[in-house]
C-alpha cells in the first residue's frame, strides 16, 4: 500500500488510509440505487396514468369481469418467494458456497418464470376475448403497467441467466459479486413494485 | 469485509421476518377481497392500500437494507427523494383529473345534439 515504511498506527483524517476507509472503491452500489429509484418514478407515472384512466371502460369489459383475484394470489406467491430464494442465494454467496449459490439462482429463476408464465396465460386471455390494450383507455394502461414490469422481470430472468453461466466459468470473484448484489437490489425492487400491482391495479378495482 | 457484506446483504434471521411480515400483509388484502367480507367499500380499499404501503416499508427494510448507515445515508436520501417525486405525480395527477371531470360539462346525447343542431339553424 504505501511506498515509505510506517512507524506507529495511522489514526484520524490525516493518515493516508482514511480515504479508502469511508470511501467505495466501487460506484456501482449507490450508482444502482439510483438507476433503481428513477425506474421507480416510471412506475410511478404509470400508476398515476392507470389512477385517471382507469375508469375509462368504452363500454368493453371493467375490472370485475377480467380480473381473477385466486391468479393474482398465485404470481403475488411466486414472487414473493422467488425474492427470498434469491436472499438465501446471496447468504450462499457471502458464504463463499459457490454450488449453493448457482442452485439456488436456478430455483428463483424457476419461480420468476412460473411468474411470467401466469401473466402470459393473462395476456393471452384477456387478447383472445377481445379484452387487448387497445380495446378501451382502461386497457391501455392496464397493460402498459402490468406490462412493463413484465418486461423488467425478464429482463432479470435473462440476467440471472447469464450470472449462472459467469458463475459457473469464474466462480464467486469479486466482479461477479457485484453482479449478483446488483441484480439482488433489481429483483428485490421488482417484488416491491407488485405490491403496488397487486394492491392498486387489482384488489381495490375488485372490492 | 465480511461483517460489511452480512450487513449490507441481511442474515437469515432478517430474511424469514421479512418473509413472515410480508407473507401476513399479502394475505390479508386477497382475504378481504376473495371471502367477500361485510365492511363497506372505502374502509377495504383503505385497508388494502395501507397495507400495501406497510409492505413496501418492510421489503425496503427486510430485503433491500435500506437505512441511514448504508452509502453514509445516500441511498436513504435517495429513497425520500423519489418517494417525494411519486407522491407529486400521484397527487397532482389525481386532483388535477379530478377537478377536470367534476367541471366538464356531461356529454350530451346524440338526440340532444340534433335538437341543438335544429334549434340553431331555426335561429339562425
Amino acid at each position: 500500500m504505501l511506498d515509505t515504511p510506517v512507524t506507529g498506527p495511522i489514526k484520524g483524517p490525516e493518515g493516508p488510509d482514511h480515504h479508502q476507509d469511508h470511501h467505495h472503491v466501487s460506484p456501482t452500489p449507490i450508482g444502482f440505487w439510483l438507476y433503481l429509484m428513477s425506474d421507480c418514478i416510471i412506475f410511478g407515472t404509470l400508476f398515476a396514468t392507470y389512477a385517471v384512466l382507469g375508469g375509462n371502460y368504452a363500454g368493453g369489459p371493467g375490472p370485475k369481469d377480467l380480473f381473477e383475484p385466486s391468479l393474482v394470489l398465485w404470481e403475488t406467491a411466486l414472487l414473493l418467494i422467488s425474492s427470498i430464494t434469491f436472499g438465501v442465494a446471496m447468504l450462499n454467496a457471502t458464504a463463499h458456497k459457490l454450488g449453493g449459490t448457482i442452485m439456488w439462482l436456478i430455483i428463483t429463476l424457476a419461480f420468476g418464470l412460473g411468474f411470467l408464465g401466469i401473466e402470459l396465460y393473462e395476456f393471452h386471455h384477456f387478447i383472445s376475448i377481445g379484452a387487448g390494450p387497445d380495446r378501451s383507455a382502461f386497457l391501455s394502461a392496464f397493460f402498459l403497467l402490468v406490462g412493463t414490469h413484465g418486461l423488467h422481470v425478464t429482463f432479470g430472468s435473462i440476467w440471472l441467466i447469464t450470472l449462472v453461466f459467469q458463475l459457473r466459468k469464474h466462480g464467486l470473484i469479486e466482479a461477479n459479486m457485484r453482479r449478483l448484489s446488483t441484480l439482488s437490489m433489481f429483483w428485490h425492487f421488482l417484488d416491491l413494485i407488485w405490491i403496488g400491482v397487486f394492491s392498486f391495479v387489482y384488489l381495490v378495482r375488485l372490492v | 469485509m465480511a461483517e460489511h457484506s452480512s450487513h449490507s446483504h441481511g442474515s437469515m434471521g432478517q430474511l424469514m421476518i421479512g418473509f413472515v411480515l410480508a407473507v401476513i400483509l399479502s394475505i390479508i388484502p386477497f382475504y378481504l377481497v376473495m371471502a367477500d367480507v361485510d365492511m363497506s367499500r372505502t374502509t377495504i380499499v383503505g385497508i388494502i392500500m395501507g397495507l400495501g404501503a406497510v409492505q413496501i416499508i418492510v421489503h425496503l427494510v427486510y430485503f433491500l437494507h435500506v437505512n441511514r448507515s448504508v452509502e453514509e445515508g445516500w441511498t436513504l436520501a435517495a429513497t425520500v427523494l423519489a418517494v417525494i417525486i411519486l407522491v407529486i405525480v400521484l397527487a397532482g395527477s389525481l386532483w388535477v383529473m379530478h377537478n377536470m371531470n367534476e367541471n366538464m360539462q356531461p356529454m350530451p346525447t346524440q338526440e340532444q345534439m340534433m335538437e341543438m343542431m335544429n334549434l340553431q339553424n331555426q335561429q339562425g
